[in-house]
């Protein structure tokens, strides 16, 4: 379980992330809504080490996270695929997902888990041999959320996997997110489209200018009517 | 016509001298975008290393001695000048590199009083004179380009086919995302020094042997003209520096077969204002695409 507690992040003069609680249980989704720059994004990439926070505690199985290195961070279990999917545009599939797997050293184990997310996004199977750079949008999605499985996170981070995807991408992505869930990953998922990340998340939390301002269950969220009227729009019902 | 023949050899060999010590510039732009101007001093220094060791010690030491000291060098200046400055702009790594630079001339000039260091006791049978198509030369003329294109073939491997090779060339393309691979960055960094230093070590012996002397600014021309080269061929490309560095070589020498030796040097930097305006990318160059 990853435990969040009265975290503060700041960039130069700008504070990101004023005093934040989240909790993350094992086996849940939970999702972390908001506007841009709510801090969501730095959310994300203070847990995984890219952002030094100014004070407060990040406990990972009753750990420490905040101080140590990125790939300590990711030894340890926890990956994140970044926002705008960030693939490695001029290596091929395979050796995007290889390198996913860069800290481990169980060679066979590795070769049985590409064949797992091969499964998982069949179009990459595919595309084995193709530059990831050549890519569509939602094939370099499934890539980076393929690439961050291949390092065996215990926890799964997604940072806006939905940007810039049409809509039925964007579904099979979810569903492949729910899929691995049920196969036990703990996932925490930042999202803009919040209709689509409350259907799914166990636990949502929403995010305004680096506060937690609401908390619950996806559907209690999905019936706000706050959330309703900030982030889902007039039609949602 | 046939006098042109040496020449063309000659070429080929200063081209693959220029290469070794372009790859060094090329790989640490490819990462740090930064043209390390302290490069061609780490050349002279290995140069010097050569001189004091090969006096003192005999070869099978004193040779990898100079790959281990210049190597150790390369590793501490990223140590020292560089990496403090990771987070900082740009600008501040390129002043950094220039005083680098300078300070190891300063260091030199303390060491050897300025004076001019004979190569007295230059390695064997490199050294040997040969006779080629009825000229005269050493055998490194011909060694030079078979040992050039041999480690490039190595290292070209290693970049395609080995885990630290896939680190480097992820750590080139996206520091950030390298690093949430598990990917210790500061490593691959220092991997690039070495990497760079040790070719740029076995260019100097190679470059000295053929050279009466080594003094504190011995470093300056090759590693301009290994930089043009780089450029020319693409900086941040490996094949780019490396056809690069052989064209440039080949061009200097057939200009002083022809008789304007005075203009070799001119025709070089010509050639890298007419790449800046004509393709700034070079050869090889990477079309820039915006990391997003």
């Amino acid at each position: 379980m990853l435990k969040i507690e009265k975290l503060f992040v700041a960039y130069g003069g700008i504070q990101a992330l004023r005093g934040i609680d989240l909790e993350v249980p094992d086996g849940k989704i939970v999702t972390l809504i908001g506007a841009n720059g709510a801090g969501k994004s730095t959310t994300l990439r203070t847990i995984s080490g890219l952002v030094k926070a100014g004070s407060g505690s990040i406990q990972w199985n009753g750990k420490e996270l905040l101080g140590q290195s990125i790939d300590k961070i990711v030894e340890q279990g926890i990956a994140l695929s970044p926002e705008g999917r960030r693939v490695f545009a001029d290596m091929t599939v395979l050796e995007n997902l290889k390198i996913g797997a860069y800290l481990r050293k169980d060679k066979a184990q590795i070769e049985k888990d590409i064949q797992w997310i091969y499964e998982l996004f069949p179009r990459l199977k595919e595309r084995s041999w193709q530059l990831a750079g050549t890519l569509s949008g939602g094939e370099q999605q499934m890539l980076a959320v393929g690439r961050a499985l291949m390092s065996r996170p215990r926890l799964l981070m997604l940072d806006e996997p939905s940007l810039g995807l049409a809509p039925l991408v964007v579904q099979d992505i979810f569903k492949i997110i729910q899929q691995i869930n049920r196969q036990g990953m703990t996932v925490l998922l930042v999202e803009q489209n919040a209709n689509m990340a409350l259907k799914i998340a166990d636990l949502a939390y929403v995010m305004e200018t680096g506060r937690i301002t609401l908390q619950g269950t996806g559907r209690e969220l999905l019936a706000n009517e706050k959330v309703k009227e900030a982030y889902l729009g007039k039609h949602a019902k | 016509m046939e006098s042109i023949l040496p020449y063309l050899i000659n070429g080929v060999s200063v081209g693959g001298q220029f290469a070794l010590i372009a790859i060094g510039y090329t790989l640490v732009y490819g990462i740090l975008r930064l043209i390390n101007f302290a490069h061609g001093d780490v050349f002279m220094v290995a140069g010097l290393v050569m001189v004091y060791t090969t006096t003192a010690m005999p070869f099978y030491i004193a040779l990898p001695l100079v790959c281990i000291a210049t190597v150790a060098l390369g590793f501490v200046i990223e140590r020292v000048a560089y990496r403090p400055l990771r987070t900082a702009p740009r600008m501040s790594l390129m002043i950094s590199a220039i005083g680098v630079s300078y300070l190891i001339q300063n260091l030199a000039f303390y060491i050897t009083g300025g004076v001019a260091q004979p190569v007295v006791n230059p390695i064997p049978w490199i050294s040997d004179n040969i006779t080629l198509f009825g000229q005269s030369t050493k055998r490194v003329t011909l060694v030079t380009p078979l040992l050039t294109i041999l480690l490039v073939a190595a290292l070209v491997y290693l970049i395609n086919h080995t885990k630290m090779g896939m680190a480097m060339r992820a750590a080139a393309r996206d520091f950030e995302t390298a690093q949430l691979m598990g990917i210790k960055i500061n490593s691959v960094i220092s991997m690039t020094f070495v990497i760079g230093s040790f070719l740029a070590a076995v260019g100097a012996m190679l470059f000295f042997t053929n050279s009466p002397s080594v003094t504190i600014t011995s470093g300056s021309m090759p590693g301009l003209k290994a930089f043009v080269a780089a450029v020319f061929g693409g900086i941040g490309s490996i094949p780019g520096a490396v056809v690069g560095a052989f064209i440039i070589g080949l061009c200097e020498e057939l200009i002083k077969g022809l008789g304007y030796t005075t203009f070799s040097d001119a025709f070089t930097f010509a050639l890298l204002i007419a790449v800046l305006c004509v393709k700034p990318t070079g050869l090889f160059g990477e079309k820039v695409t915006d990391k997003v």
